[in-house]
């Protein structure tokens, strides 16, 4: 064990202000949401599920991460393989400029969609002239998913791959391994935890974006709301249960994620980011 | 296969890596790059391989111009520094990549492959560490393996950067007796970087003492230590009985 000691009292009193944080921010919400939806029992909770609008939410939701989640992960590899692997000008702009989504409020990403594709936006009416409707339909939705979640594969990936170096992948070229093979079988295994961990992060944080998606919406029920738009509506028409059952789906997702992060970290030896 | 570079310079930005450098290295000779660093060594043995490339002059390989050609194409064996081993494969597999990576009409049956496996790992010594993964290895296991991945495609020419450096000394000592061995079997042209002067020595059949881009003298390894062709080469060959003399 490490040789640094510190006083049993201090040693305890720091496990308890993190047991009990965790308590508090953690445990007592997630109590909470599970009490609440099944608190009137299990029929009213799975009938939660069987409302139209509700299907339509979950639905949409499932949609947007099945789009987002995919195109981010090929950006990621590609922004990250690029960044690690050669040098080019302006390479910090580049890696700044992934970073922007996480410093920009989700909410200001989604006005920045609305002035850009909005009816009085700089590019909306010539489009909505062509019959193509971003705001207040699905594609704005999936757009700004796709920004908000456009770091988080290439931020994990990146400190992997420039760990690693370049020289794998010359033994590679000098073995023979064409572009491609070389991708497949050695650039990509030597990622492979870090891209599961990042594309795991993506999904979450797709499918649970509130802020940036509930600009462009326009909160259509049964058309335009996404999980977390429709929690919304149904706490606002004091339908509590349906509300927490809906919750209690995006935290079960939570939780999977958890669950395979830990076996992502297991399998891999070594604690992911 | 022979050798040739001419006239090959290469910058990094500002800083002068290789300054109008000539080398000629027959057939089946083992060459020693030496030099401190900074000298422009490995940035040689790297243009050589393909995996860089001068900004001026020409690599041939037995007459042939293969300035251009890019490191897949020219059929070199490469050996790092730090092995570059591929962690996710075992012993086994990181031999077998050249042979797997093969183009469908050329790579070898399954039984070819393994036999051919079978015979580098008893050229290495490791045939019971087969199935083992390099983080199970120790240094000079590795460098063993990745030597024996270079040698399976069969390369033309071995290029290895500074192979010995990563290693304690007397593992240093026994793998640089087994290189030298092996290269009498073999007869393979190898270049390798050291900088390194006992090793170079001990080593190889012509050294290439490299200052500052350039080469300061080719020659035996008894020529370059009796007769050294400027100061630069005197000190640097002698700096251990110069610094004991004191």
């Amino acid at each position: 064990m490490i040789a640094i000691s510190e006083p049993k009292a201090v040693r305890w009193t720091l496990i308890a202000v993190t047991a009990i944080f965790l308590v508090l921010f953690l445990f007592l919400p997630l109590a909470i949401v599970l009490t609440t939806a099944l608190g009137q029992g299990l029929t009213l909770y799975f009938a939660s599920f069987t409302d139209p609008d509700t299907l339509t939410s979950i639905r949409l939701t499932l949609l947007t991460a099945a789009i987002a989640v995919p195109l981010n992960t090929l950006f990621g590899l590609a922004a990250a393989w690029a960044i690690a692997k050669f040098d080019f000008p302006a390479k910090s702009l580049l890696v700044t400029l992934i970073d922007l989504p996480f410093s920009v409020s989700p909410v200001v990403a989604g006005l920045i969609f609305v002035l850009l594709f909005g009816a009085r936006g700089l590019l909306g009416p010539a489009l909505i002239a062509h019959g193509v409707h971003i705001i207040f339909a699905v594609p704005g939705i999936i757009l700004v998913t796709v920004f908000v979640t456009f770091p988080f594969v290439a931020r994990e990936l990146l400190p992997t791959m420039q760990a690693q170096g370049n020289d794998d992948e010359e033994a590679a070229l000098t073995l023979g391994a064409s572009g491609l093979q070389t991708f497949l079988r050695v650039t990509l295994p030597n990622v492979k935890w870090a891209l599961l961990y990042g594309v795991i992060l993506c999904n979450a944080r797709a499918m649970g974006e509130f802020g940036a998606v509930a600009v462009v919406s326009g909160r259509i029920r049964g058309l335009t709301n996404t999980m977390p738009l429709q929690i919304e509506v149904l706490y606002q028409d004091y339908n509590y249960v349906a509300a927490f059952a809906v919750a209690s789906l995006l935290a079960l997702l939570a939780l999977v994620t958890l669950v395979v992060k830990a076996i992502v970290e297991w399998r891999s030896g070594e604690p992911v980011a | 296969m022979s050798i040739t570079v001419r006239g090959v310079s290469k910058h990094f930005g500002d800083f002068r890596a290789l300054d109008q450098v000539d080398i000629e290295i027959p057939k089946g000779t083992l060459v020693a790059l030496l030099g401190p660093s900074g000298s422009g060594k490995t940035t040689l043995l790297r243009i050589i391989a393909g995996l860089d490339f001068a900004d001026a002059g020409a690599i041939a390989f037995d007459g042939l111009d293969i300035t251009t050609r890019t490191a897949r194409e020219r059929g070199v064996g490469f050996v790092f520094q730090h092995y570059a081993l591929f962690r996710h494969m075992t012993v086994f597999e990181n031999i077998a990549f050249g042979l797997r990576v093969r183009p469908r009409g050329t790579r070898p049956k399954e039984a070819d492959l393994r036999k051919k496996v079978g015979e580098l790992l008893e050229l290495i010594a490791l045939q019971n560490l087969a199935g083992r993964y390099p983080s199970q290895l120790s240094g000079g296991q590795r460098q063993r393996v990745a030597l024996a991945r270079a040698l399976a495609v069969e390369p033309n020419v071995l290029l290895l950067d500074e192979p010995f450096g990563a290693l304690d000394a007397k593992v240093r000592f026994e793998l640089r007796r087994w290189l030298r061995a092996l290269h009498d079997e073999m007869h393979i042209t190898s270049v390798f970087v050291t900088h390194d002067q006992e090793e170079a020595l001990e080593v190889a059949d012509v050294i290439a003492v490299m200052n500052h881009g350039k080469i300061e003298q080719i020659g035996s390894p008894d020529e370059v230590y009796a007769h050294p062709a400027t100061p630069f080469v005197r000190s640097f060959i002698r700096f251990k009985e110069d610094h004991e003399a004191k």
